[in-house]
């Protein structure tokens, strides 16, 4: 209470708080009648700080460098039209914050890579709940830490038939860390979400979906997390390359189907993490070459071509308590790959019986069958699927195996499909 | 001609395996067309007992009607008749009937439940494989005059065809792993109708997603229209092949 009466103190905290409103800055707007007609004006006339305020209308801009760090923000959903000429923002400056704009029409262009928004080796930028239509690359940060993606639709065009090469990323990310992308929806480009040398960052709530390549690709990019995303119809719903210590939790891979087309494609990837995921309807649900380490529990795999293609690349792998129900194949392999463990989980296919009632099997399951084997050393019998011959082949083998790895095999399949609502329960009748 | 095809059509719809057949291939279609979700999925089960029920049944019916129908035929043989045209009209009168009992309890279903390229092209593959097995049946009727002997063969080529073929070129394609086999295994499926009406079908479903480059390869080659056309000239193929065989037989044996 003393302090009150330290006069001086006092009005030196006026001030100081006088100074933060000037320090916040003054806002510029920009509409047809006002003042400022084009974004471009207003940036150059701009202090650092101020606010850009966009009303709606269409304004035709490209090539705007945001060069001091700006909040431009539009209102009521301004449209920029990049005209097929250039790129729309090229960010060259920290603390910049991009919001509620629609950005739409940037040509393809292989020597520059344009995009709808570019950043430039600067960091704590943040772009949020714009919408960009119809461009070569839509995000695009290059160099640039600390960043914030959030809240964009990222719309492309319609992918089937076109070569990989004429098409851009939704967002794309080269050498940022500590970036977080959240709750974003790309469609129609080359990968949804690129990320390549970007540690330490966190992509949730994005959907992802109808793009030629992958939903989202991590090369060289240890560390990340990404959970709660929903991947779909793409060439393949995650690749991850080339790293170590990523999570991938409570995402879904669904529809990614066709000839080539993976949920989740993993390769060169070790130490990581992949819990209560869903794999619905892929052509191959996880494939794996060269993944070490890998903890895969408590995933869903429903109607998927194969569940899991495990190559003999692979080892110390750990599949436990998921579900497998409804796929072509349960788990394939192309050797005698041993060094991978499989316990508890649940398989439709299962037809053992449990006499001491503790919901586990006492029979040891196999899941990969005498047919998925074959179809692996000899791809052109895959022709075969469905012939009868298959079926009884696979149904001998199941009574006495053979040829199938001995090894690679359940001891203590579950019972009954496994609820993950109380997984509680089910960890007490493991134990 | 027409006339002995129409005596033997109603004295075969008379009898009440053709009945029977037709109403069990109605009950198990309309079934699977109303267990599974999809119709992609009742096709997809629906393929499986066409292949492995329809030529079954028509071998057995086809070999065991020739010989009931022995008498009828001698009579016939002993009329100014062409013995071509007999065994012609035998063999239209037993396969229409058939394919008629397909199309009746199959083709219906498919039509109100799964309407699609893939279910015209499953009723079309039944039909085939009926009047090709029908000819096969025939064709070991006149082989032997023996009843046994001819129900006999009749079961061999069904168990060669559905069964045991695929086993010996899964087996050639393990032991030729080494090398290039799209071509071969193409090839070699077009050696036996039943493979061949089950890839065509599989082709325009889902499943060809699983089958990769082989299936990538075979698609390019039956997904156009000329494919089609050379996939059920084949099958026509293989119904002439055997009639026209069995009906020199017939003509020139001593009955």
């Amino acid at each position: 209470m003393k302090n009150l009466t330290n006069i001086p103190f006092v009005i030196s905290t006026f001030v100081l708080l006088l100074m933060a409103t000037s320090a916040v800055g003054s806002t510029l707007k920009v509409c047809t009648t006002c003042s400022y007609t084009s974004v471009k004006q207003a940036i150059a006339k701009a202090k650092p700080g101020d606010t850009i305020l966009i009303e709606s209308g269409v304004y035709q801009e490209h090539g705007i460098e945001i060069n001091k760090p700006l909040t431009i923000l539009g209102r009521n959903n301004p449209v920029i039209d990049g005209n097929f000429k250039g790129q729309i923002f090229t960010i060259t400056s920290d603390n910049v914050t991009v919001e509620g704009l629609t950005l739409k029409n940037i040509a393809t262009s292989y020597t520059r890579d344009d995009a709808a928004i570019r950043v430039v080796e600067r960091s704590n930028v943040r772009i949020l709940n714009n919408t960009i239509l119809n461009t070569f690359f839509g995000i695009y940060l290059q160099n640039s830490d600390n960043c914030v993606i959030k809240g964009n639709v990222v719309t492309g065009q319609d992918v089937t038939d076109m070569n990989e090469s004429a098409l851009g990323n939704a967002i794309h990310l080269w050498y940022c860390d500590n970036a977080v992308i959240s709750n974003n929806r790309v469609k129609g480009h080359r990968d949804g979400i690129y990320l390549e040398f970007v540690k330490d960052s966190e992509v949730k709530n994005n959907l992802s979906q109808n793009n030629l390549r992958y939903g989202l690709h991590f090369m060289f990019s240890d560390r990340n997390v990404y959970t709660h995303n929903i991947f779909r119809k793409n060439g393949a719903g995650v690749a991850v390359m080339y790293t170590r210590d990523i999570r991938m939790e409570n995402n879904t891979f669904e529809d990614n189907w066709g000839a080539a087309a993976y949920g989740l494609l993993l390769k060169d990837i070790s130490n990581s993490v992949i819990h209560n995921n869903t794999f619905r309807r892929n052509t191959t649900g996880i494939y794996m070459e060269s993944s070490n380490r890998l903890d895969i529990q408590r995933n869903s795999f429903d109607r998927n071509g194969w569940a899991i293609r495990l190559l003999s690349s692979c080892s110390d792998d750990v599949f436990k308590l998921n579900n497998f129900t409804g796929n072509s194949f349960d788990v394939s392999t192309n050797g005698n790959s041993t060094l991978n463990t499989f316990s508890n989980n649940y398989w439709d296919k299962y037809s053992g019986y449990n006499l001491d009632k503790d919901q586990v099997g006492d029979v040891p399951y196999r899941p990969v069958s005498l047919y998925s084997m074959l179809v692996e050393r000899v791809p052109p019998s895959v022709m075969f699927m469905r012939s009868f011959m298959v079926d009884m082949m696979d149904n001998i083998e199941k009574v006495l195996p053979s040829f199938i790895p001995e090894n690679l095999v359940d001891e203590q399949p579950m019972m009954n499909k496994i609820d993950y609502d109380n997984d509680r329960k089910l960890a007490q009748v493991v134990r | 001609m027409s006339k002995i095809i129409k005596y033997v059509f109603y004295d075969i719809v008379k009898n009440r395996i053709v009945l029977a057949y037709t109403l069990f291939l109605l009950l198990l279609s309309i079934g699977l067309f109303n267990l599974g979700g999809s119709p992609d999925k009742a096709l997809l089960s629906l393929l499986n007992l066409v292949l492995l029920t329809v030529p079954l049944i028509s071998i057995v019916f086809a070999t065991t009607h020739f010989y009931n129908s022995y008498e009828f035929i001698e009579l016939l043989v002993a009329q100014p008749i062409n013995r071509k045209k007999i065994f012609m009209s035998e063999y239209l009168g037993v396969a229409c009937s058939l394919s008629g009992a397909f199309v009746l309890g199959v083709g219906v279903p498919v039509l109100v439940f799964g309407a699609s390229t893939t279910g015209l092209y499953l009723v079309l593959t039944g039909v085939f494989i009926t009047f090709i097995f029908v000819a096969m049946a025939f064709l070991a009727s006149v082989i032997t005059r023996d009843k046994a002997k001819g129900i006999g063969i009749a079961l061999l080529l069904w168990f060669y065809f559905a069964l045991i073929y695929d086993g010996i070129v899964l087996f050639i394609l393990y032991s030729f792993a080494d090398y290039p086999l799209e071509k071969a295994t193409l090839a070699l499926t077009a050696l036996n109708p039943i493979d061949l009406g089950r890839i065509i079908v599989l082709l325009n479903l889902d499943v060809s997603a699983l089958m990769g480059y082989t299936g990538a390869l075979y698609k390019s080659i039956l997904g156009s229209l000329w494919g089609i056309g050379l996939a059920f000239g084949l099958l026509l193929l293989w119904i002439i092949v055997p009639v026209m065989g069995s009906r020199r037989i017939f003509s020139r044996r001593d009955l």
